[in-house]
Protein backbone atom coordinates (compact mmCIF):
# COMPACT_ATOMS: atom_id res chain seq x y z
CA UNK A 1 0.00 0.00 0.00
CA UNK A 2 1.28 3.76 -0.57
CA UNK A 3 2.30 6.05 2.07
CA UNK A 4 -0.37 8.56 0.78
CA UNK A 5 -3.06 5.59 0.54
CA UNK A 6 -1.95 4.89 3.78
CA UNK A 7 -1.76 7.94 5.25
CA UNK A 8 -5.18 9.18 3.80
CA UNK A 9 -6.60 5.85 5.63
CA UNK A 10 -5.36 6.76 8.66
CA UNK A 11 -6.87 9.86 8.78
CA UNK A 12 -10.02 8.63 8.07
CA UNK A 13 -9.86 6.07 10.55
CA UNK A 14 -8.84 8.85 13.28
CA UNK A 15 -11.92 11.31 12.22
CA UNK A 16 -14.24 8.49 12.07
CA UNK A 17 -13.29 7.55 15.48
CA UNK A 18 -13.15 11.02 17.36
CA UNK A 19 -17.43 10.63 15.79
CA UNK A 20 -17.81 7.46 17.01
CA UNK A 21 -16.95 8.31 20.70
CA UNK A 22 -18.57 11.69 20.44
CA UNK A 23 -21.56 10.04 19.81
CA UNK A 24 -21.75 7.78 22.21
CA UNK A 25 -21.41 10.70 24.48
CA UNK A 26 -23.82 13.10 22.80
CA UNK A 27 -26.56 10.55 23.31
CA UNK A 28 -25.71 10.41 27.16
CA UNK A 29 -25.45 14.27 27.06
CA UNK A 30 -27.46 15.36 24.05
CA UNK A 31 -27.59 19.33 25.40
CA UNK A 32 -23.72 19.86 25.25
CA UNK A 33 -23.00 22.52 23.13
CA UNK A 34 -19.19 21.78 22.84
CA UNK A 35 -19.69 18.38 21.95
CA UNK A 36 -22.44 19.41 19.39
CA UNK A 37 -19.73 21.98 17.03
CA UNK A 38 -17.20 19.46 18.17
CA UNK A 39 -19.63 16.69 16.01
CA UNK A 40 -20.34 19.14 13.42
CA UNK A 41 -16.29 20.10 12.88
CA UNK A 42 -15.35 16.62 12.48
CA UNK A 43 -18.28 15.40 10.34
CA UNK A 44 -17.09 18.10 8.00
CA UNK A 45 -13.54 16.43 8.10
CA UNK A 46 -14.50 13.29 7.54
CA UNK A 47 -16.90 13.76 4.45
CA UNK A 48 -13.59 15.92 3.11
CA UNK A 49 -11.35 12.69 4.29
CA UNK A 50 -13.92 10.25 3.24
CA UNK A 51 -14.36 12.23 -0.58
CA UNK A 52 -10.50 12.17 -0.68
CA UNK A 53 -10.23 8.76 -0.62
CA UNK A 54 -12.57 7.36 -2.26
CA UNK A 55 -11.77 9.14 -5.57
CA UNK A 56 -8.05 8.27 -5.18
CA UNK A 57 -8.31 4.78 -3.69
CA UNK A 58 -11.44 3.04 -3.68
CA UNK A 59 -15.04 3.22 -2.20
CA UNK A 60 -15.18 3.00 1.32
CA UNK A 61 -19.36 2.87 1.01
CA UNK A 62 -21.01 0.76 -1.62
CA UNK A 63 -23.27 3.91 -2.20
CA UNK A 64 -20.73 5.55 -3.32
CA UNK A 65 -19.28 3.44 -6.33
CA UNK A 66 -18.49 5.79 -9.54
CA UNK A 67 -19.94 4.81 -12.66
CA UNK A 68 -17.57 3.11 -14.31
CA UNK A 69 -17.62 -0.11 -16.68
CA UNK A 70 -16.64 -2.74 -13.97
CA UNK A 71 -18.04 -3.19 -10.35
CA UNK A 72 -14.80 -1.92 -8.26
CA UNK A 73 -16.37 -2.31 -5.07
CA UNK A 74 -14.69 -5.96 -4.80
CA UNK A 75 -11.83 -5.29 -6.37
CA UNK A 76 -8.95 -3.55 -3.70
CA UNK A 77 -8.43 -5.81 -0.84
CA UNK A 78 -11.07 -6.58 2.44
CA UNK A 79 -10.35 -4.43 5.49
CA UNK A 80 -9.88 -7.68 6.94
CA UNK A 81 -6.61 -8.91 5.28
CA UNK A 82 -4.12 -6.60 7.17
CA UNK A 83 -3.10 -3.85 4.15
CA UNK A 84 -3.41 -0.73 5.61
CA UNK B 1 -30.78 -0.73 8.23
CA UNK B 2 -26.48 -1.13 8.55
CA UNK B 3 -24.57 -0.26 6.00
CA UNK B 4 -20.74 -1.57 5.59
CA UNK B 5 -17.49 0.58 5.21
CA UNK B 6 -14.71 -1.13 3.63
CA UNK B 7 -12.71 -0.24 6.72
CA UNK B 8 -11.89 -1.24 10.34
CA UNK B 9 -12.41 0.44 13.40
CA UNK B 10 -8.67 0.38 14.28
CA UNK B 11 -6.20 -1.23 12.01
CA UNK B 12 -5.00 -4.71 12.44
CA UNK B 13 -1.93 -6.04 10.30
CA UNK B 14 -0.30 -8.67 12.07
CA UNK B 15 2.80 -10.42 10.37
CA UNK B 16 3.59 -13.63 12.53
CA UNK B 17 0.57 -16.62 12.91
CA UNK B 18 0.06 -17.70 16.31
CA UNK B 19 -2.87 -20.53 16.11
CA UNK B 20 -2.43 -20.85 19.79
CA UNK B 21 -3.22 -17.02 20.07
CA UNK B 22 -6.26 -17.12 17.66
CA UNK B 23 -7.65 -19.89 19.42
CA UNK B 24 -7.91 -17.64 23.11
CA UNK B 25 -8.65 -14.26 21.21
CA UNK B 26 -11.51 -15.94 19.45
CA UNK B 27 -13.38 -15.85 22.94
CA UNK B 28 -14.05 -11.99 22.12
CA UNK B 29 -15.45 -13.42 18.97
CA UNK B 30 -17.99 -15.75 19.89
CA UNK B 31 -17.31 -16.59 24.02
CA UNK B 32 -19.50 -15.55 26.88
CA UNK B 33 -18.23 -11.98 27.22
CA UNK B 34 -17.49 -11.77 23.08
CA UNK B 35 -18.13 -8.97 20.99
CA UNK B 36 -21.44 -10.82 19.66
CA UNK B 37 -22.88 -11.23 22.43
CA UNK B 38 -22.28 -7.45 22.98
CA UNK B 39 -23.92 -6.38 19.62
CA UNK B 40 -26.38 -8.96 19.77
CA UNK B 41 -27.32 -7.82 23.51
CA UNK B 42 -27.77 -4.34 23.06
CA UNK B 43 -29.07 -4.46 19.41
CA UNK B 44 -32.03 -6.68 20.81
CA UNK B 45 -32.64 -4.92 24.48
CA UNK B 46 -33.19 -1.43 22.65
CA UNK B 47 -36.67 -2.20 21.43
CA UNK B 48 -38.45 -2.14 24.35
CA UNK B 49 -36.19 0.71 25.86
CA UNK B 50 -38.45 3.06 27.39
CA UNK B 51 -36.48 6.00 26.51
CA UNK B 52 -35.31 7.48 23.89
CA UNK B 53 -31.47 8.29 24.95
CA UNK B 54 -31.01 5.23 26.10
CA UNK B 55 -32.22 3.00 23.06
CA UNK B 56 -30.33 5.62 20.91
CA UNK B 57 -27.17 4.33 23.29
CA UNK B 58 -27.54 0.88 22.74
CA UNK B 59 -28.31 1.15 18.84
CA UNK B 60 -24.84 2.76 18.80
CA UNK B 61 -22.73 0.82 20.79
CA UNK B 62 -24.45 -1.88 19.61
CA UNK B 63 -23.35 -0.85 15.74
CA UNK B 64 -19.97 -0.74 17.47
CA UNK B 65 -19.84 -3.63 18.84
CA UNK B 66 -20.26 -5.54 15.64
CA UNK B 67 -16.88 -3.03 14.10
CA UNK B 68 -14.76 -4.48 17.37
CA UNK B 69 -16.32 -8.30 16.11
CA UNK B 70 -14.60 -7.60 13.22
CA UNK B 71 -11.66 -6.76 14.69
CA UNK B 72 -11.26 -9.79 16.53
CA UNK B 73 -11.87 -11.58 13.62
CA UNK B 74 -9.74 -9.98 11.40
CA UNK B 75 -7.03 -10.11 14.02
CA UNK B 76 -8.25 -14.47 14.23
CA UNK B 77 -7.91 -14.49 10.75
CA UNK B 78 -4.32 -13.08 10.69
CA UNK B 79 -3.01 -15.09 13.49
CA UNK B 80 -4.31 -18.30 11.32
CA UNK B 81 -3.07 -17.34 7.89
CA UNK B 82 -1.10 -19.56 5.62
CA UNK B 83 -0.54 -22.13 8.49
CA UNK B 84 1.14 -25.47 7.60
CA UNK B 85 -0.46 -28.64 8.73
CA UNK B 86 2.65 -28.46 11.03
CA UNK B 87 2.26 -25.43 13.04
CA UNK B 88 -1.71 -26.32 13.06
CA UNK B 89 -0.44 -29.52 15.14
CA UNK B 90 2.16 -27.85 17.54
CA UNK B 91 -0.01 -24.72 17.87
CA UNK B 92 -2.81 -26.74 19.65
CA UNK B 93 -5.03 -25.82 16.77
CA UNK B 94 -5.59 -28.90 15.66
CA UNK B 95 -9.02 -29.93 17.01
CA UNK B 96 -10.50 -27.00 15.74
CA UNK B 97 -9.12 -27.32 12.21
CA UNK B 98 -11.48 -30.60 12.00
CA UNK B 99 -14.46 -28.50 12.63
CA UNK B 100 -13.60 -25.91 10.43
CA UNK B 101 -10.00 -25.72 8.51
CA UNK B 102 -9.01 -22.08 9.07
CA UNK B 103 -12.47 -20.01 8.89
CA UNK B 104 -13.68 -18.10 11.48
CA UNK B 105 -16.59 -19.76 14.01
CA UNK B 106 -17.68 -18.03 16.61
CA UNK B 107 -16.40 -20.13 19.79
CA UNK B 108 -15.39 -19.41 23.02
CA UNK B 109 -11.38 -20.21 23.85
CA UNK B 110 -12.41 -23.37 25.47
CA UNK B 111 -14.49 -24.29 22.44
CA UNK B 112 -17.63 -23.77 24.18
CA UNK B 113 -19.83 -22.50 20.72
CA UNK B 114 -21.78 -19.12 20.85
CA UNK B 115 -24.99 -19.84 23.01
CA UNK B 116 -27.71 -16.86 23.28
CA UNK B 117 -27.85 -17.55 26.89
CA UNK B 118 -24.78 -15.70 27.15
CA UNK B 119 -27.01 -12.78 27.15
CA UNK B 120 -29.82 -11.53 28.50
CA UNK B 121 -33.06 -9.18 26.78
CA UNK B 122 -35.10 -8.73 29.70
CA UNK B 123 -37.53 -5.78 29.26
CA UNK B 124 -36.76 -4.33 32.11
CA UNK B 125 -34.94 -0.86 32.31
CA UNK B 126 -32.78 -1.00 35.28
CA UNK B 127 -32.09 -5.29 34.38
CA UNK B 128 -31.15 -4.94 31.09
CA UNK B 129 -28.46 -1.59 31.99
CA UNK B 130 -27.46 -3.93 35.28
CA UNK B 131 -26.87 -6.34 32.40
CA UNK B 132 -25.23 -4.01 30.41
CA UNK B 133 -22.49 -2.55 32.86
CA UNK B 134 -21.93 -5.95 33.96
CA UNK B 135 -21.19 -7.18 30.40
CA UNK B 136 -18.54 -4.12 29.63
CA UNK B 137 -16.88 -5.36 33.09
CA UNK B 138 -16.66 -8.89 31.62
CA UNK B 139 -15.32 -7.64 28.82
CA UNK B 140 -13.04 -5.45 30.16
CA UNK B 141 -11.80 -8.15 32.48
CA UNK B 142 -11.58 -10.72 29.63
CA UNK B 143 -9.06 -8.24 27.60
CA UNK B 144 -7.13 -7.84 30.65
CA UNK B 145 -6.62 -11.32 30.80
CA UNK B 146 -5.61 -11.62 26.95
CA UNK B 147 -3.24 -9.00 27.51
CA UNK B 148 -1.45 -10.62 30.39
CA UNK B 149 -0.76 -13.76 27.82
CA UNK B 150 0.61 -12.13 24.88
CA UNK B 151 3.77 -10.05 23.68
CA UNK B 152 3.50 -9.56 20.41
CA UNK B 153 2.82 -5.54 19.69
CA UNK B 154 1.07 -6.25 16.79
CA UNK B 155 -1.32 -8.13 18.81
CA UNK B 156 -1.36 -6.06 22.00
CA UNK B 157 -1.95 -2.80 20.09
CA UNK B 158 -5.90 -3.45 18.37
CA UNK B 159 -6.49 -5.29 21.75
CA UNK B 160 -5.36 -2.53 23.60
CA UNK B 161 -7.97 -0.55 22.05
CA UNK B 162 -10.64 -2.92 22.28
CA UNK B 163 -10.07 -2.81 26.21
CA UNK B 164 -10.19 0.89 26.31
CA UNK B 165 -13.72 0.94 24.57
CA UNK B 166 -15.09 -1.20 26.87
CA UNK B 167 -14.11 1.49 29.70
CA UNK B 168 -15.69 4.08 27.87
CA UNK B 169 -18.95 1.88 27.08
CA UNK B 170 -19.31 1.07 30.88
CA UNK B 171 -18.94 5.05 31.53
CA UNK B 172 -21.81 5.87 29.01
CA UNK B 173 -23.99 2.60 30.28
CA UNK B 174 -23.37 4.46 34.15
CA UNK B 175 -24.63 7.92 32.88
CA UNK B 176 -27.81 6.01 31.21
CA UNK B 177 -28.32 4.46 34.57
CA UNK B 178 -28.06 8.10 35.95
CA UNK B 179 -30.64 9.54 33.87
CA UNK B 180 -33.43 6.35 34.28
CA UNK B 181 -32.93 6.74 37.78
CA UNK B 182 -33.51 10.60 37.83
CA UNK B 183 -37.05 10.09 36.20
CA UNK B 184 -38.02 6.52 38.80
CA UNK B 185 -38.91 6.78 42.48
CA UNK B 186 -35.60 7.36 44.76
CA UNK B 187 -37.68 5.68 47.48
CA UNK B 188 -37.88 2.31 45.56
CA UNK B 189 -36.53 2.23 41.99
CA UNK B 190 -37.63 -1.23 41.47
CA UNK B 191 -41.67 -0.43 42.75
CA UNK B 192 -43.05 -1.40 39.25
CA UNK B 193 -41.42 -2.27 35.69
CA UNK B 194 -42.15 0.96 33.19
CA UNK B 195 -42.05 -1.72 29.94
CA UNK B 196 -44.99 -3.76 31.02
CA UNK B 197 -46.74 -2.36 34.24
CA UNK B 198 -47.66 1.43 32.29
CA UNK B 199 -49.08 -1.31 29.63
CA UNK B 200 -51.15 -2.86 32.55
CA UNK B 201 -52.49 0.25 34.03
CA UNK B 202 -53.77 1.46 30.42
CA UNK B 203 -55.68 -1.44 30.06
Amino acid sequence: MSDNKCNTMKNLLEVSFALDDLRLFLDTHPYEKEAISCYQIYKDQRNKVLEDYEQNFGPILSYNVNDENQWIWIETPWPWEGEV
Amino acid sequence: MWSYERRLQYPVKITKPNPKMAQLIMSQFGGPDGELAASMRYLSQRYSMPYKEVAGLLTDIGTEELAHMEIISAIVFQLTKNLSLEEIKTGGFDAYYIDHTTALWPQAAGGIPFNTCFFQSKGDVLTDLHEDLAAEQKARTTYDNILRLITDPEIVDPIKFLREREVVHYQRFGEAMVRVQERLDSKNFYAMNLEIDKLMANK
